[in-house]
C-alpha cells in the first residue's frame, strides 16, 4: 500500500485563500482517486504561503480488473446495427455471446476493464485537479496559459512504499514533477529531495518552515501570550487574525514592541483597528484595559534578534498613529462643539436614492425612538436625543478611516459633547446585534434607538420595494430583522409589528413631504410642472413620490411609486415570521409547531407567539400531548369528513342529556373542565397552564373513540357525537391551531 | 535570488534612483525616461499602459514623476506629496524569477536580507480609469509597504496575452527607509558632502505649497472642465480617422497621440476632484468616461505593429 505525497509550490498565496485551498485539494484529489477505483486509509491537507501539500496514506497501489456487460442487438438484426455495436463496445464480433432474455436471443458483448496502476490514475487525476481548481480568483503569467492563485513554480508528486520513493510522472503545462521543493525564502532558499510525508515534513522544518498552520498559529499565540505576561499585560485575543497571520510566515519569529507615549491617550479601539488593519498586528494591553504595546510576527530570524524589523515596524507604526492621532484631534473640536458638524453633514450623505439622506432617516428614527421608549422602559426624551446624534459619527474622520469603529467612536464623541452615558451607550449599541453571535444590546436607551433604526430600514425598503431575493441581500435586511426579532425576544417586549411598522411608513411618508427640496405627495401644487417631464406620471395616486435631487436631476430613482402602510405591514410581518422559523429551528423549535401558533391571534406580537410555541414544543415532547395530537386529529377528521358528507356544520349543541355512555358523559365533563382552566390561562398568556389543561382531555378522548360509535343508527345521537367533536376541536383550536401539527 | 554581493547604504535619494536604473539596466531594461505629461501614477506612461498589450516582449524600466493633487500638504506632511517619483519596471512575459530579481533590486539599494523581513501580501490591483487589473502584492519590507508587484491580467478591456510583470516603488517612501529619515523634505537629494548639497525639500518645498494652493483653491474649473470635454472629443476625434494616411498613403493608427488626450483627461479629472466639484455619483460617470477612452486607445493599439499587429 504505497503512501501519496503532493505539493504545489508557488508564489506567495493569500492567507485568505490558503485554508479553503488546503481543503479542496484534498477533496478533489482523493475524490478523484475513489472515482477511478482507488482506495485509502487517510488523508491531509496542509498550507504555508508558498505550498500546498496533501499526504495521502494507505493508498491501493491498482485499481481493481472490472467486467461489464452491455446488451446489444437481438439475433438476426442487421449487420450493419451488431457491427455498430461491436464497434461501440471495442469487442470482435467473435467474442460476442448469445444469451435467450426469454423474449429473444440477445447479442450480449462482454468488456474486460483492465485495472490501472496508481502512477497512471495519480498523475490524472492531479492534472485534472490542477487545471480546473476553484480559486476564488486566479491568473495567468508569463506566455503560459494554466491558471493558478499565483504563479505555481514547481511540483511535487511521490509515491512511496516498501521499495522506497517513485516519482509519479506528470507535466503540467511545462512544469514535470519532481521530487525536490524549497525550503524558508531566505533563510534556507535551496532545493532538497524527499522520499516521504515523514521526511518532507521534518526536512522542511530544517529548512524553517512550519508546515501546519496550526503549529504555527499556537507557535504564534503561545509566543504572544508568553512576551506578554513577561511584561506583565495581556494578549488581546483575536483569532481571525492570528490565522491570516499563520498564512503570512513560513517561520513565525514574535517580537514585543513599544507604542509611543504620544499615543497612548487614543482609545484602545482606535489602537487596536489600526495596528490591526494596517499593520497585522496584535494588542497587548494592561490591567486597565489599556493598549501599551503590540506584537509583530516577522517571517525570519534575524542575526540582530529582530532589533532592525521591530525599529522599521515602529516607526511604520508611528506614521499610522500619527494619522489617528490626527482624525482623533479633529474629531474632538467637532465633539466637543456638540457635533452639529456631524449632524448637518448627515444630510449631505445618501442614504438610498429613494430613501433619501442619512439626515433624513435619523427624523426618522428619532421620532420613532420616541414611540417605542415607553414600550421598552427607556426615557422618550433620551430615546430622541440619543438617536439623533447615533449616526454623527459616521461623519467623523476617525470612522472614515476605520468603517468599523462606527458605533464605538459615537460614544467616545458623545461623551465629549456632554451627553449622558445613556445617550452615549446607545451611539456604540444601536448598531446590534450585528450577526447572530454579537450581543443585544439590553440597556432601555439602546434597545429604543436600535429597535427604531432597523424597523425603519426594513420599512423603508419594503415601501420601495427592495426586498433581498434569493441570495442577494446587499442591505442586510435579514440581518436587521433578525436583530429585531433578538432584541424583542432578548427583553420579552409585547410591541406588535405591524404598530412599528405602521408608525414607521407613517413617519417615512412624512419625511418625504416635509424635506422641503422634495416635491412630496402627488397632491402638492408644485407637482403639476411635472407632468411634463414624467411619463407615467399620475397625479390622482396618492403614493406617487417625487423627489427632486439636489442637481434637479429626475432620474429613475426619483420618482417612483411606494407601496402602502397596509400592504408594507402585511409582508414585513410574514418576513419577520420567515426569519423567526429560522431563528427558532436553531432554538429546536420545529417548524410545524410555528405555524401552529402563527394561525393564532396576536401573531405579530413575537414575545407572544414564542412563548406559545416554547409551550406547544415542550407539550408534544409529553406522552400526553403526543396522543392528544392523535385524538384530536381522528376527531378533526372524522369531523370534518361528516361535514363535507352531511354539508353541515356540527358546531353547537353538543347535549349530555343524549350521553349514553360513561366515557361519553366524562367527556362532557372534561370539556367543562377544560374550558374554565383554558380560557383564564389563555387570557393570562399562561400556555404551559393552558395546554395543561388540554392534556387533561387525553385520557375521556381516549376513552370516547375506544368505547362510542359515532355513527351510531340514531341520527339524534350522531348529531350529538359530532357535536361532541366539534367541542374537542374548538377547545383545543383556542390553544394553537393543531391542525397544522404534522405526524 | 539573484546573488548582489552586499552593497553599502545609498546616501542620498538620487543615489537610490540610480542604483535602481542601473540595476534593471543589468537585467536587460530598457531605460527609459519620463513621460513629458502630467500622470497620476507609472502605470499611465505609455511605455507600460499600451507597451504591456498585444504580443511582443518588452523590458523597460523607467522613473516617472506622478501627480496626485488631493495628496498635496503644502509641504508640511512628513510623507505627503502632490508631486512625487515612482520608479516603474515592465517585463513581458513575465519572466519566472521576477519575484527573485525584484528581490535584488531591493539588495542593490542596500537592503540586507538576511535582517529585514520582507513579505509578499495578497494585494490585487484594479485601475478603474485604464480599465486594467491585475494579481498580486504589496511588498512589506519590515511592515511597510515599499513596492506594488503585478501580473497584469487585463488592461484597456484587453486580455493580456502573454501577461506583463509590473513593479512599482514609491521612491520618496522607500529612500526615506533606506536612508533613514523621517521626514521627506529632510532628505538629502545629492550626496551629503557635495559642493552644494541639496534636500529634497530644497529642491520641492516650495513647489508642493504652490501647488497646493493652486489645486485646492486656485484651479479654474470652469476651464478644466472644458478642457476635459476638450481632450475627450480630440481623443475619439483621433481615432475616427481612417487607418490609412492620406499624405504618406501609409497605414498609420494614431494610438500615441490618442491616448495622450486620455492622460489629459484623467488628469483633468484628479484636479477637478481636488477642487471638489466631482460629487459621488458624478465621479463614477467621469470615471467611466476616462475608461471609455483608454478601451479605445488600447483598441487602436492593438491595430498597431507595436501593438503586435502583423506588419
Amino acid at each position: 500500500m504505497p503512501d501519496l505525497l503532493i505539493e504545489l509550490f508557488s508564489e506567495e498565496i493569500p492567507a485568505r485563500m490558503q485554508a479553503r485551498a488546503a481543503a479542496d485539494l484534498k477533496r478533489l484529489v482523493t475524490d478523484g482517486l475513489v472515482e477511478a477505483g482507488l482506495t485509502y486509509a487517510s488523508a491531509g491537507a496542509f498550507h504555508t504561503p508558498r505550498r500546498l501539500a496533501l499526504s495521502v496514506e494507505g493508498l491501493s497501489s491498482e485499481s481493481p480488473d472490472t467486467r461489464e456487460e452491455r446488451k446489444g442487438p437481438k439475433v438476426g438484426a442487421p449487420d450493419k446495427a451488431i457491427e455498430g455495436f461491436c464497434r461501440g463496445a471495442g469487442v470482435d464480433r467473435t467474442a460476442l455471446e448469445v444469451r435467450d432474455t426469454g423474449k429473444a436471443q440477445v447479442y450480449f458483448a462482454v468488456i474486460a476493464h483492465k485495472g490501472r496502476p496508481a502512477p497512471d490514475i495519480v498523475a490524472e487525476v492531479l492534472d485534472h485537479t490542477v487545471r480546473h481548481f476553484p480559486w476564488p480568483k486566479s491568473m495567468r503569467w508569463g506566455a503560459g496559459a494554466l491558471r493558478w492563485v499565483r504563479p505555481l513554480q514547481s511540483i511535487l508528486c511521490l509515491l512511496t512504499d516498501e521499495d522506497g520513493a517513485q516519482i509519479v510522472p506528470l507535466e503540467i503545462d511545462g512544469i514535470n514533477a519532481g521530487n525536490t521543493t524549497r525550503g524558508h525564502r531566505f533563510m534556507a532558499p535551496d532545493a532538497f529531495a524527499v522520499t516521504s510525508f515523514e521526511d518532507y515534513e521534518a526536512k522542511l522544518k530544517q529548512a524553517k518552515v512550519l508546515l501546519r498552520a496550526e503549529e504555527r498559529a499556537d507557535h504564534i499565540r503561545q509566543e504572544a501570550v508568553n512576551l506578554a505576561f513577561a511584561a506583565g499585560l495581556e494578549l488581546v485575543e483575536d483569532p481571525g487574525l492570528l490565522a491570516e497571520v499563520a498564512g503570512l510566515v513560513e517561520w513565525p519569529v514574535v517580537l514585543m514592541g513599544e507604542i509611543d507615549a504620544d499615543f497612548l491617550h487614543l482609545p484602545p479601539e482606535v489602537l487596536q483597528t489600526s495596528m490591526k488593519e494596517h499593520q497585522k498586528f496584535f494588542s497587548l494591553r494592561d490591567k486597565t484595559g489599556q493598549i501599551t504595546r503590540f506584537v509583530t510576527v516577522a517571517n525570519i530570524a534575524a542575526p540582530d534578534g529582530g532589533s532592525t524589523i521591530l525599529a522599521g515596524n515602529q516607526k511604520v507604526l508611528a506614521a499610522r498613529l500619527a494619522d489617528a492621532r490626527f482624525f482623533w484631534d479633529n474629531d474632538l473640536r467637532v465633539a466637543r462643539a456638540g457635533m452639529q458638524d456631524w449632524c448637518d453633514g448627515l444630510g449631505a450623505v445618501t442614504f438610498h436614492a429613494k430613501l433619501g439622506s442619512q439626515a433624513e432617516r435619523v427624523t426618522r428614527i428619532a421620532a420613532l425612538a420616541r414611540e417605542i421608549a415607553p414600550h421598552v422602559g427607556a426615557d422618550p426624551e433620551q430615546a430622541q436625543e440619543a438617536a439623533r446624534i447615533a449616526k454623527a459619527d459616521l461623519r467623523s474622520e476617525m470612522v472614515g478611516e476605520f468603517p468599523e469603529l462606527q458605533g464605538v467612536m459615537g460614544r467616545y464623541y458623545a461623551l465629549e459633547a456632554g451627553r449622558s452615558p445613556e445617550v452615549a451607550d446607545a451611539c456604540r449599541d444601536h448598531w446590534k446585534p450585528m450577526g447572530q453571535d454579537d450581543d443585544v444590546p439590553s440597556a432601555p436607551v439602546s434597545v429604543a434607538v436600535a429597535l427604531a433604526d432597523k424597523i425603519d430600514t426594513l420599512t423603508g425598503f419594503w415601501a420601495i420595494d427592495e426586498k433581498p431575493t434569493g441570495s442577494k441581500d446587499p442591505y442586510a435586511l435579514r440581518r436587521a430583522a433578525l436583530g429585531v426579532i433578538r432584541l424583542l425576544l432578548a427583553k420579552q417586549n409585547k410591541l406588535s409589528i405591524q404598530l412599528l411598522v405602521a408608525t414607521a411608513h407613517g413617519s417615512l411618508t412624512e419625511s418625504f413631504s416635509r424635506e422641503d427640496r422634495l416635491c412630496g405627495r402627488a397632491e402638492n401644487g408644485n407637482f403639476k410642472m411635472l407632468e411634463n417631464f414624467l411619463t407615467d406620471f399620475d397625479e390622482t395616486d396618492p403614493d406617487y413620490y417625487v423627489r427632486i435631487s439636489k442637481d434637479g436631476g429626475l432620474g429613475e430613482d426619483n420618482h417612483f411609486r411606494l407601496r402602502n402602510s397596509a400592504d408594507v405591514q402585511e409582508d414585513l410581518l410574514a418576513f419577520f415570521h420567515d426569519r423567526l422559523k429560522v431563528h427558532l429551528r436553531g432554538a429546536g423549535i420545529r417548524h410545524d409547531v410555528i405555524d401552529a401558533c402563527l394561525a393564532m391571534e396576536g401573531a405579530d406580537d413575537l414575545t407572544l407567539l414564542v412563548k406559545r410555541a416554547e409551550a406547544l414544543e415542550t407539550f408534544l415532547r409529553t406522552e400526553d400531548g403526543e396522543n392528544l395530537i392523535q385524538g384530536f386529529k381522528r376527531a378533526n377528521n372524522i369531523l370534518t369528513q361528516a361535514e363535507d358528507a352531511d354539508g353541515v356544520e356540527y358546531s353547537f349543541g353538543a347535549d349530555i342529556r343524549f350521553a349514553e355512555d360513561a366515557a361519553e358523559t366524562a367527556l362532557f365533563a372534561a370539556l367543562d373542565d377544560a374550558d374554565t382552566r383554558i380560557t383564564p390561562a389563555m387570557a393570562a398568556e399562561d400556555f404551559a397552564g393552558a395546554m395543561a389543561a388540554m392534556a387533561g382531555l387525553r385520557a375521556p378522548i381516549d376513552a370516547f373513540f375506544e368505547q362510542v360509535q359515532i355513527n351510531a343508527d340514531s341520527a339524534v345521537l350522531r348529531r350529538n357525537r359530532l357535536n361532541l367533536l366539534s367541542r374537542i376541536r374548538t377547545t383545543c383550536l383556542a390553544v394553537a391551531d393543531l391542525r397544522r401539527i404534522e405526524g | 535570488m539573484a546573488d548582489a554581493p552586499r552593497q553599502t547604504r545609498p546616501r542620498s535619494f538620487q543615489e537610490v534612483i540610480l542604483r535602481l536604473q542601473s540595476y534593471w539596466a543589468a537585467q536587460g531594461c530598457a531605460v527609459l525616461q519620463p513621460y513629458d505629461m502630467e500622470v497620476g501614477a507609472g502605470t499611465f506612461h505609455p511605455a507600460t499602459t499600451l507597451r504591456s498589450l498585444g504580443t511582443r516582449p518588452w523590458a523597460a524600466a523607467y522613473v516617472q514623476p506622478s501627480r496626485r493633487p488631493t495628496d498635496g500638504r503644502y509641504g508640511d506632511n512628513p510623507n505627503r506629496l502632490q508631486h512625487y517619483y515612482q520608479f516603474q519596471v515592465l517585463i513581458k512575459p513575465s519572466p519566472p524569477d521576477l519575484q527573485d530579481l525584484y528581490l535584488g533590486s531591493l539588495q542593490a539599494i542596500g537592503i540586507d536580507m538576511a535582517h529585514h523581513d520582507i513579505r509578499f501580501v495578497e494585494d490585487d490591483w484594479e485601475s478603474p480609469t485604464l480599465g486594467a487589473w491585475g494579481l498580486g502584492w504589496e511588498v512589506w519590507c519590515d511592515g511597510m509597504e515599499v513596492s506594488q508587484f503585478t501580473y497584469f491580467q487585463q488592461v484597456g478591456g484587453h486580455d493580456c496575452h502573454p501577461v506583463s510583470g509590473e513593479l512599482t516603488y514609491g521612491l520618496e517612501r522607500l529612500a526615506m527607509y533606506v536612508l533613514g529619515i523621517d521626514h521627506v523634505m529632510e532628505m538629502p537629494f545629492n550626496a551629503p558632502d557635495a559642493a552644494q548639497p541639496l534636500t529634497y525639500g530644497d529642491v520641492f518645498r516650495q513647489t508642493e505649497a504652490e501647488y497646493s494652493r493652486w489645486n485646492f483653491d486656485v484651479a479654474d474649473t470652469e476651464v478644466l472642465l472644458r478642457h476635459f470635454e476638450e481632450a475627450e472629443a480630440e481623443c475619439a476625434r483621433i481615432l475616427d480617422r481612417p487607418a490609412e494616411d492620406p499624405v504618406t498613403g501609409r497605414r498609420i493608427v494614431m494610438a500615441h497621440p490618442a491616448y495622450d488626450q486620455c492622460i489629459k483627461a484623467s488628469h483633468i479629472f484628479n484636479l477637478l476632484d481636488a477642487r471638489g466639484v466631482i460629487s459621488v455619483t458624478e465621479r463614477q460617470a467621469y470615471i467611466g468616461r476616462v475608461r471609455a477612452l483608454a478601451k479605445l486607445c488600447a483598441d487602436a493599439f492593438v491595430q498597431t505593429e507595436a501593438g503586435g499587429a502583423a506588419a
